[in-house]
């Protein structure tokens, strides 16, 4: 083991890593024996309620702020020092708006809308590693949970947007649904690979096997060739998933008025909201678990620094690119969207799948990384210039305002 | 009762309730419905009778209810997809009109 | 514990056969599917009491995620989502309404008959997703392909039998010959 592991063993530094597990034995500590495990299991649901929805408010603030820089004007800063308490005000705008619900609409399926996507956002959020020991459920199958969870999202889309009888919010729902189902596909076989390396689908797993060092580099599997390639379309895929820039058709504020949630309005609104940016934090949050080595640091020396620490800093690296993001690039079509997810992403995966085999039998050895990489690109390219052979690129005219 | 019992007359009355969608229904999409709750209720009594069976350790129930729900989904689609086309030709869904074979 | 069995079951259970009988019930289709989902996500919790996870979260995925939406989509593309314009329940319900009934007796019947002896209940087995995963590649993995060349086959099947039939240019000649 390396030299740093030995600072590391300091049980200063190990009580800070475990600081919130101790925190959990000690208020354990207070009940019997045959209720501890309850006790337990209530404590972290309490930090996952408390903690990710503080991180959304943090985050509206951060990409009203980020986009107003991209776009060169300022974003909100009147409430509080440089706009922090913005979330705040927003909180208690949307819980004392008037909840307008529509004559015709459809009224037990419009209320139970947002209440599934919050619910099946928040499950998505158990088998998630945190930290060091700090999953609330270490489920077998974790992985097969959450991909399982995030595709009942969908059906709350729908429900939103057909039960509001709107032509408008049907349009954003159907265009949402038949998004989300394409890259459903890519988004699950590129987090294969991930499985296939490690031999489990145990969250827990998948950022252990990634824990350890050659040198000072860590293990992550984004710094192979089919976990960059898998990294980069399971990225592509979660912000389909999630309807983010530039995948946002379904809420092209500019065509649909708000898409599927549109004639939602005051705290529904706001549960919708909560919903569709815990779902970013949940996807990001195991993107970095199957990719980027969960809680782990990324040089041998930083690992004095907590495991959470680690966790929630790569999580807000994840959310600052999801906003830059949508900030530079615009919208794709319909069929722009379709075409890239059934005939570039697909074959992509499936090739990875295939990349990822092959590494695992080349042995150790230079012979793997220059096989796998120089498969990925060619393919990278070939599949680029056979779906690009049609589009014309014209000289660069320009257009001015008489 | 036993758990097997209960789990299997659970499974019982979803069937029963399937095969009632599928005989009384008109819509063609709502008997395709009843035909997906009829393959549910027997793969809860497949997977009952391996949790409480011999042999759990062969996995036998649980593959076979495995292999069940994907044949399922495939088939959902087809006929689906059946329903849709003939929409298509005649602007119904509904069954008592589907008496005639030819097109 | 009622009868023998857990809270957990009961409520479960309830709130499957309530999902299953709505979705028998209700006029409006897409009020149907969604009790349909009901039953589904309740199954789901009684494979996850049986200590099927595997099969609980596939059900899940499945079925929640991709046939309950297959099943709106079908219906709002053969614009079952308004008021329809025949009865919803066919001239023969009473009969259908009397073989079902028909059937849930001998199936109860057969089952409570047969297992009043035993009241054993094992010990859970413990199954990982490796042991599937063995499982399905040595001694299942002829099934495995023969359902893989089915969802292929059954893709195709639906893409060729939905798809809108390409238009035929009609002839000129047949209409200009009267004049």
């Amino acid at each position: 083991m390396s030299q740093s592991s030995q600072l590391w063993a300091n049980p200063v530094w190990t009580n800070l890593d475990q600081i919130f597990v101790l925190l959990q034995h000690w208020v354990e500590g207070f009940f019997p024996v045959w209720l501890q495990p309850a006790v337990g299991t209530v404590l972290g649901v309490i930090a996952i309620v408390a903690a990710f929805p503080g991180i959304f408010a943090l985050t509206t603030v951060l990409e009203r702020k980020g986009l107003g820089r991209m776009q060169n004007r300022l974003g909100p800063n009147r409430v509080g020092p440089f706009g922090i308490l913005q979330p705040v005000a927003d909180g208690i705008k949307s819980l004392t708006k008037e909840d307008i619900v529509p004559l015709t609409a459809d009224g037990v399926v419009h209320f139970l809308a947002p209440v599934v996507l919050v619910i099946a956002v928040f499950l998505g959020f158990a088998v998630l590693p945190v930290g060091r020991n700090m999953v609330l459920t270490n489920l077998d199958a974790g992985l097969l949970f959450f991909f399982a969870i995030g595709a009942s999202t969908e059906l709350s889309v729908f429900m939103a947007g057909w039960s509001s009888r709107n032509k408008y919010s049907l349009l954003g729902a159907m265009r949402a649904v038949a998004q989300m189902i394409s890259y459903e596909v890519p988004l699950l076989l590129s987090s294969v690979v991930a499985v296939m390396i490690t031999g489990s689908l145990s969250t827990v797993k998948i950022v252990e096997a990634q824990s350890g060092f050659t040198g000072i580099f860590p293990h992550w599997y984004v710094f192979t060739p089919w976990g960059f390639a898998g990294f980069v379309l399971f990225v592509i895929a979660a912000l389909a998933e999630t309807n983010r820039s530039p995948f946002d058709l379904p809420e092209g504020e500019s065509e649909l008025v708000a898409g599927y949630f549109t004639e939602y309005s005051g705290f529904k609104f706001a549960l919708f909201f909560l919903g569709e940016y815990l779902g970013m934090f949940s996807i990001a949050g195991f993107a970095i678990t199957l990719f980027l080595g969960g809680w782990g640091a990324p040089l041998s020396v930083l690992e004095i620094i907590p495991s959470w620490a680690w966790f929630f800093a790569k999580l807000l690296c994840a959310i600052f690119f999801f906003i830059w993001l949508r900030g530079t690039l615009p919208r794709l079509r319909q069929d722009q969207l379709m075409n890239f997810a059934w005939k570039f992403m697909l074959p992509m995966s499936l090739l990875n799948l295939l990349v990822a085999g092959a590494w695992r039998f080349l042995g150790d050895g230079w012979l793997r990384w220059i096989v796998c990489s120089a498969v990925l690109l060619l393919a990278y390219g070939l599949l680029g210039r056979v779906l690009m052979r049609h589009q014309r690129l014209g000289a660069r005219s320009y257009r001015y305002a008489d | 009762m036993t758990p097997l019992a209960a789990f299997l007359i659970v499974a019982a009355l979803v069937f029963a309730i399937g095969l009632a969608i599928a005989l009384t229904r008109r819509n063609a999409i709502l008997v395709l419905i009843g035909i997906e709750l009829m393959l549910n209720a027997a793969n809860l009594n497949l997977i009952a009778f391996w949790r409480f069976g011999t042999h759990p350790e062969a996995l036998t129930g649980m593959m076979f209810a495995i292999f069940s729900i994907a044949v399922a989904a495939a088939e959902a689609a087809v006929g689906l997809g059946l329903a849709i086309a003939y929409h298509r030709h005649k602007k119904t869904t509904d069954l008592d009109a589907m008496t005639r074979m030819k097109g | 514990m009622i009868f023998g069995l857990s809270i957990v079951f009961v409520l479960t259970s309830i709130l499957t056969v309530a999902g299953a009988l709505a979705a028998a019930l209700l006029k409006n289709l897409v009020h149907c599917a969604l009790s349909l989902t009901i039953t589904f996500a309740g199954l789901a919790l009684l494979y996850l009491q049986l200590d099927a996870q595997f099969a609980g979260f596939s059900q899940i995925l499945v079925y929640i995620g991709a046939v309950a939406i297959l099943v709106v989509f079908a219906i709002l593309l053969t614009r079952g989502a308004g008021i329809p314009e025949y009865r919803s329940f066919s001239s023969s319900w009473l009969a259908g309404i009397t073989i079902s009934a028909g059937v849930f007796a001998l199936l109860a019947w057969a089952v409570t008959k047969s297992l009043s002896a035993s009241a054993s209940s094992s010990a859970a087995p413990q199954v990982t997703v490796q042991q599937i995963g063995l499982a399905l590649m040595s001694s299942y993995v002829l099934p495995l392909e023969i359902v893989a060349v089915l969802l292929t086959v059954a893709l195709i099947g639906a893409v060729i039998v939905a798809m809108p039939e390409s238009r035929t240019p009609k002839s000129e000649s047949s209409q200009g010959g009267d004049r």
